[in-house]
């Protein structure tokens, strides 16, 4: 009994790296053997960095216990400011992966400090105004790069705001152009960088969450008032869940902008802001395999399911109603429990103590 | 019983405290809300070592009391010296780095976290691996969090709760809870702990353990108690000194059995005596 809880949660996160990694198997072997369409291969980056995405908010929903709406926004930055650094860089080392690489790592730093500054007022927010703060944010985000101009020559990089002022040296380019967006993005993203993201995304939560400053911030969660009576910085805490959120969602951000030619800002909009949400929800607050799944499958789903495109949203209304209904019936949550093995026990030992 | 001294300030603490200057002072302590003094002119003075009580009707402003040495609110008048030094300026946080830790009336416990985590949140002051020795399990982070699993273990055995380390908090049964906030409260290796109601909703054998383990705690760790309680048996069992607080103000100072006899105490629980 002692350990049962803290061997529980190791055991859960192996679970997840597990599945993960077993995912990536059975992807390279259906790759291989050809067995898959290449609208599906097309989609494994994009999910690799969705459910880098949904990990990332689900530290700032779940485990912080702060709802926000604007993590598209830290994509964003992360996405432009990493494939500038990557195509910057691309002139100079030839190797794709350590161009992208490279701008994973800008891009989470961009992020990172974005999320730091956004963050010192934000957090002093709480429930629903600090949604709507950040949901502002990510529209502020998107129109700022709707109107930034940057591009590259000899003389390194040219920046102007509202219209192109760049003024290239011959030979230069444009990489980001306003409304245009980014242009002629090398694809250098790859299924295997996309898994390895998501393990690194996993091992950083995992091991934040089982050090004291994951205590700390799931204090503040539980109870701000009795966090702060026993010395627990909450401003600090809040900062640094944020912080990290946005750094994972920035190097997301790249990894999914470098998986495409050309990618604009109204990509990173508010839809996309819920579309994360959703992922968290539907996988359960705090339950980064359920983010897992969540994404992959709501990625997938729509492109399966396109033959019946005309009746998406109305399917995708009633799931989510059906979805709703089932997990507050209490006949349908004890027939699953009764599913699982080794939980009907820890269900008798849930009812002696209510006793 | 410990006998009451008075010391040069005009204030009582046991005989045995004496020779050390007094872990907490307040003096003409007092907050207004409005046209309303919630608590006025509380002096009070606390021993190194000693167990005091602060009792009084309901709204007497006791937990305003607490609220003020904690500095959830800032009082508006005097001054509060905790080991000497004045808190005036300090937070909630720094006060409890200072060394006062405080549990609270209405059970605040991080119900999501298991027992011995809440413990170990905590020790908050105690551990100075950052972010990066937690993410990349460096040798620090391992030697400290072995560390902080000891002594939470250490300290939850002081209400033998080391078997329910690994239990969830907000699942325990109520008596627990209320035990595990001490607990929680003593990891933060507080020189003054401020207990608000602990025996409220036990049963009489749960209050008498709750005794023994108040004497022991500050037996082993040498700090000062000020608590709390409308339960009258527990009081007056194990509190050195009392202060009886009313509509915001001290009616009375001094040992249990001083205050059992005081007039102006029993008026104030049980109403004025009819002139015959």
């Amino acid at each position: 009994m002692k350990n049962r809880l803290k061997n529980k949660t190791t055991r859960n996160n192996f679970i997840t790296y597990g599945v993960v990694i077993l995912i990536y198997i059975v992807m390279q072997i259906l790759t291989a053997s050809g067995s898959i369409s290449s609208t599906m291969q097309g989609l494994l980056v994009p999910i690799c960095a969705y459910v880098v995405m949904a990990i990332s908010l689900n530290l700032t929903v779940g485990i912080l216990g702060e709802l926000s709406l604007g993590h598209a926004g830290f994509m964003s930055v992360g996405a432009f400011t990493g494939v500038t650094a990557a195509m910057a860089l691309s002139g100079r080392v030839s190797s794709g992966i350590v161009c992208l690489i490279v701008g994973m790592v800008v891009g989470a730093v961009f992020a990172a400090i974005v999320g730091f500054l956004i963050g010192i007022p934000v957090l002093r927010l709480k429930g629903d105004y600090l949604a709507i703060v950040t949901l502002a944010f990510g529209e502020i985000i998107k129109g700022i790069f709707n109107n930034l101009y940057v591009g590259i020559d000899s003389n390194g990089l040219h920046m102007s705001l509202l219209s192109d002022k760049t003024d290239l040296a011959e030979g230069g380019k444009l990489i980001i152009g306003g409304p245009m967006g980014l242009t002629s993005i090398p694809r250098y993203s790859t299924f295997t960088i996309g898994i390895i993201l998501v393990i690194i995304t996993l091992i950083v939560v995992f091991h934040l969450v089982s050090s004291r400053q994951g205590r700390a911030i799931m204090a503040v969660r539980d109870n701000r008032i009795a966090a702060e009576s026993i010395g627990v910085n909450i401003t600090k805490y809040k900062l640094m869940a944020f912080t990290v959120s946005a750094a994972l969602a920035g190097a997301s951000g790249t990894l999914f902008a470098m998986n495409y030619s050309t990618i604009v800002a109204n990509k990173f909009d508010f839809n996309t802001s819920i579309l994360i949400l959703v992922f968290v929800v539907l996988g359960g607050l705090g339950n980064m395999l359920g983010s897992i799944i969540a994404a992959a499958a709501l990625t997938i789903l729509p492109e399966a399911l396109r033959q019946f495109a005309d009746y998406r949203m109305l399917v995708y209304a009633i799931v989510l109603i059906l979805v709703m209904l089932a997990t507050n019936n209490d006949t349908f949550k004890n027939f699953l429990r009764r599913l699982k093995p080794g939980h009907k026990k820890a269900a008798d030992e849930d009812g002696k103590e209510a006793v | 019983m410990a006998k009451l001294v008075k010391i040069p300030s005009n204030s009582m603490i046991p005989e045995r405290d004496i020779g050390k200057s007094p872990i907490l002072e307040c003096v003409n302590l007092g907050i207004q809300f409005g046209g309303l003094k919630a608590v006025d002119d509380f002096n009070l003075t606390i021993g190194r070592t000693e167990i005091a009580g602060l009792i009084g009707p309901n709204g007497a402003g006791k937990t305003t009391v607490f609220n003020l040495l904690t500095k959830v609110y800032q009082p508006t008048h005097g001054t509060i010296l905790l080991d000497g030094k004045d808190t005036h300026g300090m937070n909630t946080i720094q006060v409890n780095k200072a060394g006062i830790a405080r549990t609270f009336q209405n059970i605040r416990l991080f119900n999501d976290l298991s027992v011995e985590d809440n413990v170990k949140t905590a020790m908050e002051n105690g551990m100075t691996y950052n972010m990066w020795d937690g993410i990349f399990r460096t040798p620090k982070y391992w030697k400290q969090e072995k560390i902080a699993h000891e002594r939470a273990l250490e300290l939850l055995s002081i209400f033998r709760m080391e078997d329910m380390a690994g239990m969830k908090a907000g699942s325990l049964p109520y008596g627990a809870q209320r035990r595990l906030e001490i607990v929680r409260a003593l990891a933060t290796n507080p020189s003054l702990l401020l207990l608000d109601e602990p025996a409220a909703g036990m049963n009489p054998s749960e209050t008498a353990e709750l005794m023994e383990n108040i004497r022991k705690i500050r037996d082993t760790f040498q700090i000062a108690v000020l608590l709390i309680e409308h339960d009258m048996s527990l009081v007056m069992n194990i509190c050195e000194g009392l202060c009886v607080l009313n509509f915001g103000k001290v009616i009375a100072k001094g040992t249990p059995q001083d205050i059992q006899s005081n007039p102006a105490v029993i008026e104030a629980y049980l109403g004025k005596q009819k002139e015959r």
